[in-house]
């Protein structure tokens, strides 16, 4: 408040302060998500970045080779589970880097 | 260290602790920081909680808001059902962050620069978050993996991209805070050997010996930040996967 002590400001209304006594408390819905937004990316350098980006690519590209070795290795030895596989985790990785970088909808209700 | 080589990794391996118990049970060193870890968090919220002043001393501000700024990690990005995880996601951040910061002190260790310890916070983390997914939502949770607005044909394409996706978050997590922990721990090691090496070859090699203890001071401040960036980023992703777990998409 200012200094002066003549313009008593009104006190916030019981409503404002329910209000903002729920909301930090987090029984209303949520502001805006901005920690959602790149998932704590805000602050990382181009390296970190960088670095995020790669280790999703290449974890895809692991588990779906994993599974098509496996698969492969179950039935008999063959190499197309794991042809198909590859391709399959290239995909889910480009997947998994655009979620990184998509705009996020602006938190649409009821899906 | 060995003027001929740089033993960049010896510094993981593990060993007993606490004598001939530990060594008999196979309680490792690294066994021994995730203890300290667990009593430090534990410490820090007893004594921190013990005064209950109305206006907090020191210990009491870190303990009141390190609770708050978990608090509004899980309700700002799960939503208002966040209240329900925040015990899970608070235990996580902080093990983790103790573990990473117990890593830059001398003598000590950093259990988080181990894939099998990264690796089975990360498994639980998915596991739970497949739990609460199909808790929440039945049998219905399993739409998460049909994205919307497709055509049927691509589904049988789609359906096993997203299936991956979402398996990989086993990797990319635990590698994630592993890679770091570990590279950061490595380079301290490389320049902490060229300070002895060069600083024993000569005197001519004193200038560069003293610049490579200097990037180590610095390293050690680089090691903080990404301690405590790496424990918020795992915290904060295990929210965001705990939100589609309980919001689907």
């Amino acid at each position: 408040m200012s200094e002066e002590p003549g313009d008593e400001e009104e006190p916030p209304s019981f409503e404002e302060r329910l209000k903002a006594a729920r909301s930090r408390q987090g029984l209303d819905a949520p502001p805006p998500l901005t920690a959602r937004n790149a998932g704590g990316m805000d602050g990382m350098s181009p390296w970190g970045i960088g670095l995020r980006v790669g280790i999703e690519l290449v974890s895809a590209l692991v588990v779906a080779v994993a599974i098509g070795w496996g698969l492969g290795y179950l039935f008999g030895g063959k190499p197309i589970f794991i042809a198909v596989f590859v391709l399959l985790g290239g995909a889910a990785g480009v997947l998994n880097v655009w979620r990184l970088f998509a705009p996020r909808p602006t938190r649409d209700r009821g899906r | 260290m060995a003027a001929g080589g740089i033993d960049a990794l010896g510094q993981f391996q593990l060993h007993p602790a606490l004598g001939p118990i530990g060594a008999s049970v196979n309680f490792t060193q690294s066994n021994l920081m995730m203890v300290v870890a667990g009593v430090l968090v534990f410490g820090l919220l007893w004594l921190g909680a013990r005064p209950k002043a109305m206006v907090p001393g020191r210990l009491q501000s870190a303990a009141e808001m390190s609770y708050e700024t978990v608090l509004g990690m899980c309700t700002e990005t799960i939503g208002p059902e966040g209240r329900s995880y925040f015990p899970f996601v608070f235990t996580l951040f902080f093990f983790i962050l103790f573990g990473n910061l117990l890593g830059v002190f001398p003598y000590f260790f950093t259990f988080t620069s181990h894939i099998a310890v990264t690796l089975a916070l990360t498994v639980f983390v998915v596991g739970l978050v497949t739990v609460v997914g199909l808790w929440t939502h039945g049998l219905h949770f399993f739409s998460y993996f049909v994205p919307q607005g497709v055509p049927a044909v691509l589904l049988p394409l789609l359906v096993p991209i997203e299936v991956l996706s979402y398996v990989s978050r086993l990797i990319s997590l635990s590698v994630r805070l592993f890679a770091n922990m570990m590279a950061g721990h490595v380079m301290l090691e490389v320049f902490g050997a060229f300070v002895i090496m060069l600083g024993s070859a000569g005197i001519i090699f004193w200038l560069p010996a003293g610049f490579s203890l200097a990037v180590n001071v610095a390293l050690i401040g680089f090691e903080l930040l990404v301690a405590t960036l790496q424990a918020y980023v795992f915290a904060i992703l295990t929210c965001i996967y705990l939100h589609d777990a309980v919001h689907l998409h």
